[in-house]
């Protein structure tokens, strides 16, 4: 879903590009007060795993293929902000070095894939999970939520992509929303899939390394007072 | 030096997962995306059904110096080697960016904050 120079005009890449700096600014400055040593090599890592799996391309229907976005994911195990500072570096060293997105259109696809597939699918699974959790455990309502959650990142990341392709004078929004949301709709199932299986292994093996989990975590802190 | 040397007692546990995240993303950069499919991603095959690709293509792109374009590393015959190593070199880039932003955020923190936990909920 990463928008090539040309598709986008002034008119629309240039605000998208003040609304992803103003988000991309505030993360680095709350993220700030949080960060030790631990989240250092846990960002860094995040973000090459990231990066490996969007390279990962794989068919969906009709000689169509799509690829891992790892948004909601990023957000989930790093939390928001850190999530959305590790959208910024996939997406900049995918634009700069690889030509993978064009620089004109990076802050639409910071908007798109970080700000809307990340801090509002985020906000989203929070939401969810916290209906889930009154009904079952919190891990499965967790996993549940996460895999709803990056399913609707995937296509609400894709209905924002044709609004502003439409905005743009690319082309109709009757023509690009469907058509961009339907072959989302599939690519987005891939997205929950490697999303619910990571975080599966994660709060499995390491919970307190999953910033949206928080049962095992105080069991963790009470062993630390003693 | 003896400040990461405890450090890295203290934590062997989190070394060791965090070097396995690593070997599966370096081994998914290297070989597995050389099998990864080559057909359009869903934006470019809706921008080339609805006819709109040609705008990207007759445009210049505004960043003319990425040295790997479209993962492809140049003077490497062989695609899927290309692929690989690109992958390495993206896997290497984006964990060493990571690193040193969010190293370069927690200089910024003050020193006697560096280490208190505040990344838990």
């Amino acid at each position: 879903m990463h928008i090539p120079d040309g598709f986008l005009d002034p008119k629309v890449w240039g605000p998208a590009y003040g609304v992803s700096a103003g988000f991309t600014g505030y993360a680095l400055y709350k993220v700030r007060e949080k960060m030790n040593e631990k989240v250092i090599p846990l960002l860094g890592i995040t973000a090459a795993f990231i990066f490996a799996a969007q390279m990962l391309n794989f068919p969906v229907a009709g000689g169509t293929s799509g690829h891992f976005l790892g948004a909601l994911l990023a957000c989930t195990l790093l939390g928001p902000l850190e999530g959305l500072l590790v959208m910024v570096i996939v997406l900049l060293v995918q634009c700069l070095f690889f030509a993978d997105g064009g620089l004109t259109a990076l802050g639409a696809n910071i908007f798109n894939m970080g700000i809307i597939g990340g801090l509002l699918s985020y906000a989203i699974l929070v939401y969810l999970k916290s209906l889930l959790s009154k009904v079952v455990e919190e891990r499965k309502s967790l996993l549940i939520s996460a895999a709803a959650s990056s399913w609707l990142g995937v296509v609400l990341a894709a209905a924002a992509c044709s609004f502003e392709l439409w905005l743009a004078g690319t082309i109709p929004l009757s023509i690009a929303f469907p058509a961009m949301v339907s072959v989302h709709m599939l690519i987005g199932i891939g997205e929950a899939i490697i999303t619910t299986v990571v975080l599966a292994v994660v709060t499995l093996s390491r919970p307190d390394l999953v910033h949206a989990y928080s049962g095992p975590k105080l069991e963790v802190a009470v062993q630390e007072v003693r | 030096m003896e400040k990461i040397s405890n450090f890295i007692k203290q934590n062997k546990g989190l070394i060791i997962f965090l070097s396995l995240g690593l070997i599966v993303s370096v081994l998914l950069g290297v070989f597995v995306s050389p099998w990864a499919s080559s057909s359009p991603d869903g934006l470019e095959k809706v921008a080339e059904d609805k006819g709109f690709l040609k705008k990207a293509e007759e445009t210049e792109p505004a960043w003319k110096h990425s040295p790997i374009p479209d993962y492809a590393l140049k003077g490497v015959k062989n695609e899927k080697v290309s692929t690989g190593l690109a992958g390495l070199i993206g896997v290497l880039i984006t964990l060493v960016a990571g690193i040193v932003i969010s190293l370069v955020i927690w200089l910024l923190r003050r020193p006697s904050e560096r280490s208190r936990p505040g990344h838990e909920t």
